[in-house]
């Protein structure tokens, strides 16, 4: 064995305290989920207008585009608390993109429908510039929190994780946006709500990239 | 240069295993022993990308130390060389990818003056370059697999008389040796691409 590795080996041993061993992945993002289901549960009862959310919720086709993107949220949330690990797949990357196909398929379907009935003056950014902030708005406390709870695992590539966990909140942000949303999607706001997860998803991946290399020039 | 840990070596294995929890609850001695236990399975995952014994050193270094970083996330009831290997990996591509940004104005081929402007006189070299490492990967293949693979490929056995050498019925070496070239060809052209 080369002399340096030997020195090293010596070192890490002096230096090896006891660690508190990371619970299981599930039962961490099953914890994450929630508490930050509790915030949000919170907020949508001291804010939104649920008579209005409840007339609207008789609609199945909303209610399955409310449960792709909450499932889109949970899903990814799960995927990043995988991925955060050493000896996780990377399969679990895919976990969340059957229901955010469903997701987008559905909120389609309802731009259709209101193209249908508007024509194009449906195109307007109307109500979409609001829609914008609500969901960059919620993402970030919910980002920051997820990103501070995944970084206990140290992951070995933060980028992918990162860009997991900014979906996840993401979608959760786009979920409780239903409920102060009091009308069907239009195609703008479909490309708003899809641009601003991207967009937090960016984000997110960006600010892990930095910090990587930060660590990584320091170490 | 230690060989790659086979499948005679699963008791050391589970092990390992044993050494990290007791690690993970402060054994210095348990830690100690591991930590030198590992050193030659580290470098046999990771040989096939970094030619020269300085970068390997480097590498391994830098994987013992992720290893004492992230030690609390192994989970014991898991395989530890699976998560020992997947750190060794990640390392050893990141290492490349620095490499890649500090040397890529310099070139580097060590063999570039071995070639010869007859394309027939390079062949010699080209299959050397071209084997390398195989024998370490089918040594680090379970033993079942390892001993289909070397009757049955290298020996160009037919199946009866490997499954008659070996004590193995023909199906279950039909089926070891698929799983051995699929994990061959997995790890080979895995260490090639990364």
């Amino acid at each position: 064995m080369a002399e340096p590795v030997e020195g090293l080996i010596e070192r890490l041993v002096a230096e090896a305290e006891p660690v508190q061993r990371l619970p299981p992945p599930a039962l961490r993002a099953a914890m994450w989920l929630f508490m930050a289901g509790a915030a949000m549960a919170l907020a949508v009862v001291l804010f939104a207008d649920l008579a209005l959310f409840r007339e609207r919720a008789s609609d199945p086709k909303l209610m399955l585009e409310l449960i792709a993107t909450l499932l889109t949220g949970i899903l990814a949330v799960l995927a990043a608390f995988e991925l955060s690990l050493p000896d996780r797949s990377s399969v679990w990357a895919l976990l969340p993109l059957p229901p955010l196909a469903l997701w987008i398929a559905s909120s389609g379907y309802s731009c259709y429908r209101h193209w249908l009935v508007y024509g194009p003056g449906g195109w307007g950014l109307g109500e979409s510039a609001h829609c914008f902030r609500f969901i960059i708005g919620a993402s970030l406390p919910l980002g920051v929190a997820l990103l501070l709870t995944l970084r206990r695992a140290a992951p070995l590539a933060p980028v992918p994780v990162a860009a997991m966990g900014g979906l996840g909140s993401a979608a959760l942000a786009a979920f409780i946006l239903q409920f102060f949303h009091p009308f069907d999607v239009t195609v703008m706001d479909l490309a708003v709500h899809l641009g601003s997860v991207a967009l937090v998803v960016a984000i997110a991946a960006a600010w892990e990239r930095r910090a990587s290399r930060n660590a990584g020039l320091a170490a | 240069m230690t060989p790659p840990p086979s499948g005679d070596e699963t008791s050391d294995r589970h092990d390992w295993s044993r050494l990290m929890a007791a690690a993970q609850e402060g054994d210095r001695h348990a830690y100690d022993r591991l930590l030198r236990e590992i050193v030659p399975f580290i470098r046999a995952v990771i040989k096939r990308q970094h030619g020269s014994a300085a970068r390997r050193d480097e590498v391994v270094q830098d994987v013992l130390l992720t290893l004492h970083r992230v030690r609390h996330t192994y989970d014991p009831t898991r395989p530890f060389t699976y998560w020992l290997a997947s750190i060794a990996r990640r390392r050893s591509i990141d290492a490349l990818r620095r490499l890649g940004r500090t040397e890529s104005p310099e070139i580097y081929d060590p063999t570039a003056y071995e070639t010869f402007a007859d394309p027939q006189a390079n062949r010699t070299l080209e299959v050397r370059h071209a084997t390398e490492g195989l024998a370490e990967a089918i040594a680090g293949l379970p033993e079942r697999q390892r001993e289909a693979v070397t009757l049955l490929k290298l020996r160009e056995l037919s199946l009866i008389e490997a499954s008659r050498l070996s004590g193995t019925s023909v199906g279950a070496l039909k089926v070891n040796v698929h799983r051995a070239i699929k994990a061959l060809r997995k790890q080979l052209t895995g260490a090639r691409d990364g």
